[in-house]
């Protein structure tokens, strides 16, 4: 016998992996060539992109930034590119951008929506970011409301101030009845007196003040608000508004109480099947036909209104379904807990519902946010309707691509950074373990 | 010991309303209603004492006077002595089209969309991701707006067909003509027709249906019928027998032969689109307004069903496609037997709403011009007779009724396909 083993001894060193499984050329083998299918889908795209970016990046940057017209344009590509064709006249943007954002907005006083801007945005930190932020940025969110529209609109201080201490006035008297009676009663009452105030007796209240201590700025009509501003503002108002009213009404739809649910199944379903489109309409020729003879109020707030109320309804809905998807355990373990109503709602049902719906409540946001766009419609110059006006004007007649291109960029910035957001605070709420 | 006792039987008190809750509720409903009708009540004496200081009550009366507007793009025959109420219908009826054709032409791109985004293959999964994100974050107006201007600005005016040396020639063979003024596309023509019936005579909803169209429509339903005999005389016998037979060619023969023999004997063939004097003449003439409005919702919304379709192909677990493999089924039948069924229960509800919103998008048909019911009812009617309550009022109806009915169905089909569990 002699000593010849037939299983290997020492272990064999061990060896890379081939060239062609690992690093960048095994991940396009795998990704982009695994297959005859693939490949030419490969292909195929290669060659579909290669076409794109080869006729959209000259246009884009071998482009004319400086002309009066689009006929100057042209005579600039001609004289420098030989062609007209391919290249864009960023000039309507360079000569037009101040519009298309503040629309006919004054503009020694562009200073007024950039500051509301900034400090939406302070407002909104302390919300979007609740872990990185201190808490007492919150009084700037609770101010915001008020301050927003006295910056916008300008005029006298105290009509915000006005509209604020009726909140005051509410929160005032409800204290003191439900001290005294019950807390249903400290509600009711404590609502009916700020509805007394701010209808009623803050229009003295303003006129007495205003008269002893005028203090205001410089006063814009609406019919100057326009451009992207218009967006966010509508946006803005009706996105903040429309979250509680649509909690409220989701809860109304899942209440036991029937003509309650009634009355909110019918609202919602009537909003729901109507396009925008005609509660704009409803707004502009008929919202002053509903109201007292002789109202006439701002054309913007009826709008701001009637967005408010579509959006709720959408809000609703969402939320109806983050309720229905809880299990009935949550309900019944608040029940045992011995939670009233409101309390469970707001300790326990509520926080779960809500995170459940959080891709759909930012949907519905970035849906009604494009939505404004409509009021174009109804003859209000947001962008869209500042870029029809742009193209009927004879300098900039036959121009698209390049006014589109900037608007659909301003809309895509703002709904895409949206949609990343909701994605953020659902990885951050997440609690499940995976 | 003690002896338990009936509690004392409660007198009814007035504050009982309040704080007993077997009867708060009650106080709450009865005071939401009592609110809720004093504010209708508020509203509509509001509005007739307003219509009455504009000194124009609510009445109908405008819907049977001549409408005096043209409707360019229409499917039934109208002119403008035709009444208020014959516009409306034809604006319905145009809203329906763009609503239909933008479905189809929707799900198709958006399926295809949504099962490239699942793909293997990197490049076009991101193409395609990069597609979704574009339309769904830009508002469909632009994209409505956008695509009315490239087809006024970017496409050649018929008179550029025109001469020996034309700068544009017709497409697909010489016979669709794609020009600023919209596009001419071949009709469909009978040289020995049946002639058409008319319904409800001279009424403003009176319309004329071919008769060669009905012929068509029953030859196709009972090739269908006959096709299934087949089949299921082919199930039957791989019943008895565990052989299949081979009946795709019967199949096919069945589809097509009798057609083909219905429209020879119609003397079918199609009318081409020509260039006389300063435009097209023939042929089925769609107007921009029509190509801009169906383009930019089937593009927007595909985006949307592509997310739908990708989501409801996810939620499928893998362990279905095992089993169903480890059965010794083939990639086709695994699909169709085991994927699809379950996909589509959690596809089709979001996807029916979506078909709803593009039906309510189709109301932006105004920014283009195209005359659906918000451009007559909610546009030029509205503007001339000057009835904005009447005319915006009958419009949400409208759309409210065609919500209904898409609810409607959506929530059948639901109950029909929903999981039976005990």
């Amino acid at each position: 016998m002699s000593d010849v083993s037939f299983v290997r001894t020492e272990m064999l060193p061990e060896q890379a992996p081939p060239a062609s499984e690992v690093g960048a050329i095994g991940w396009i083998r795998h990704n982009l060539f695994s297959g005859w299918f693939n490949s030419i889908l490969t292909l195929v795209s290669l060659y579909a992109i290669w076409y794109v970016l080869s006729g959209v990046l000259p246009w884009i940057f071998q482009s004319v930034w400086n002309a009066n017209s689009l006929n100057e344009c042209r005579e600039i590509m001609i004289a420098t590119w030989g062609s007209t064709h391919g290249h864009a006249c960023w000039a309507v943007i360079n000569d037009r951008w101040l519009q298309l954002l503040f629309g006919f907005y004054p503009s020694h006083l562009y200073w007024r929506p950039i500051v509301s801007l900034i400090l939406l945005l302070v407002a909104l930190a302390p919300v979007l970011y609740s872990d990185r932020v201190p808490s007492k940025m919150l009084i700037v969110t609770a101010i915001y409301p008020f301050l927003m529209p006295f910056l916008m609109w300008g005029g006298t201080i105290w009509g915000p101030i006005a509209a604020a201490l009726g909140f005051v006035v509410g929160w005032g008297v409800y204290t003191l009845v439900s001290k005294r009676l019950s807390g249903l009663f400290g509600m009711v009452a404590g609502v009916a007196a700020s509805v007394i105030w701010w209808l009623v007796l803050s229009s003295y209240f303003v006129g007495a003040l205003d008269s002893i201590l005028p203090i205001g700025i410089e006063a814009v009509q609406s019919r100057q608000f326009g451009g992207f501003m218009l967006a966010i503002l509508l946006g803005v108002v009706a996105i903040g508004v429309s979250l509680p009213i649509g909690i409220v009404l989701a809860l109304g739809r899942q209440s036991d109480l029937m003509i309650v649910k009634y009355l909110c199944v019918g609202f919602i379903e009537f909003i729901r099947g109507v396009p925008l489109i005609t509660l704009l309409f409803v707004a502009s020729l008929l919202l002053n036909l509903f109201l007292p003879p002789g109202t006439n109020f701002d054309i913007i707030l009826r709008v701001m209104i009637m967005m408010t109320l579509f959006s709720a309804a959408y809000m609703a809905e969402v939320i109806r379904g983050g309720l229905a998807a809880l299990p009935r355990g949550q309900y019944e373990g608040a029940d045992s807990l011995g939670l009233n109503y409101w309390q469970a709602q707001r300790l326990i049902i509520m926080p779960q519902a809500l995170k459940i719906s959080i891709p759909g409540i930012v949907s519905t946001f970035i849906g009604i946010f494009k939505d404004t766009t409509l009021v174009s419609i109804i003859g209000l110059f947001d962008v869209i309707g500042l870029a029809s006006a742009i193209r009927a004007d004879t300098a900039w007649n036959g121009i698209y691509w390049e006014l589109f291109a900037f608007i659909a960029a301003l809309f895509f910035v703002v709904c895409f950074s949206m949609s990343r957001y909701s994605m953020y605070l659902e990885r951050k709420l997440q609690t499940g373990h995976h | 010991m003690t002896t338990l006792t009936d509690p004392p039987k409660e007198q009814f008190r007035l504050s009982m309303l309040l704080y007993d809750t077997r009867y708060r509720s009650a106080t709450i409903q009865v005071i939401a209603l009592i609110g809720f009708m004093l504010l209708a009540a508020w509203i509509i004496s509001n509005t007739i004492q307003n219509l009455e200081g504009l000194g124009k009550p609510i009445e109908f009366g405008f819907f049977a006077e001549s409408a005096s507007y043209d409707i360019n793009q229409r499917l039934l025959e109208y002119n403008s002595q035709d009444s208020h109420l014959r516009a409306a219908f034809i604006g319905l009826l145009n809203t329906l089209v763009v609503a239909v054709l933008g479905c189809i032409t929707a799900t198709i791109v958006g399926v295809f969309v949504g099962v490239l985004r699942l793909s293997n293959n990197w490049l076009i999964a991101r193409i395609m991701t990069v597609y979704v994100e574009i339309f769904r974050n830009v508002p469909v107006l632009l994209w409505i707006v956008l695509a009315m201007a490239i087809l006024i600005e970017g496409l050649p005016a018929p008179n550029a067909f025109r001469g020996d040396n034309p700068t544009a020639t017709m497409d697909l063979f010489n016979t669709v003509a794609v020009t600023n003024r919209g596009v001419y596309i071949p009709e469909f023509l009978f040289s020995r027709s049946l002639g058409d019936i008319h319904l409800f005579g001279t009424s403003s909803i009176r319309f004329d249906i071919s008769l060669d169209l009905i012929a068509f429509l029953i030859v196709l339903g009972g090739s269908i019928f006959t096709m299934r005999k087949v089949s299921a005389w082919a199930a039957a016998k791989q019943e008895s027998t565990g052989d299949r037979p081979k009946i795709w060619h019967i199949q096919l023969g069945i589809l097509f032969v009798p057609m083909i023999i219905l429209l020879a004997a119609l003397g079918f063939h199609l009318g081409y689109p020509e260039l006389k004097g300063f435009n097209f003449r023939g042929g089925t003439h769609m107007r921009n307004s029509l190509i801009a409005l169906w383009m930019a919702l089937s593009l927007y919304t595909a985006a949307f069903i592509a997310e739908i379709v990708r989501a409801g192909i996810l939620a499928i677990s893998k362990g279905q496609t095992e089993a169903a493999a480890a059965l010794g089924m083939r990639q086709g039948r695994i699909m169709r037997l085991v994927i699809l069924p379950q996909a589509l229960r959690v596809i089709i509800p979001p996807m029916i709403s979506n078909y709803l919103n593009l039906t309510k998008n189709s109301s932006l048909a105004i920014a283009v011009g195209y005359m659906d019911i918000t451009g007559t009812l909610g546009g030029i009617t509205m503007n001339q007779t000057g009835r904005e309550l009447e005319c915006v009022l009958l419009l949400m109806l409208v759309y409210l009724a065609i919500s209904l009915s898409i609810s409607a169905v959506m929530n059948w089909y639901n109950n029909r396909v929903k999981l039976v569990e005990r």
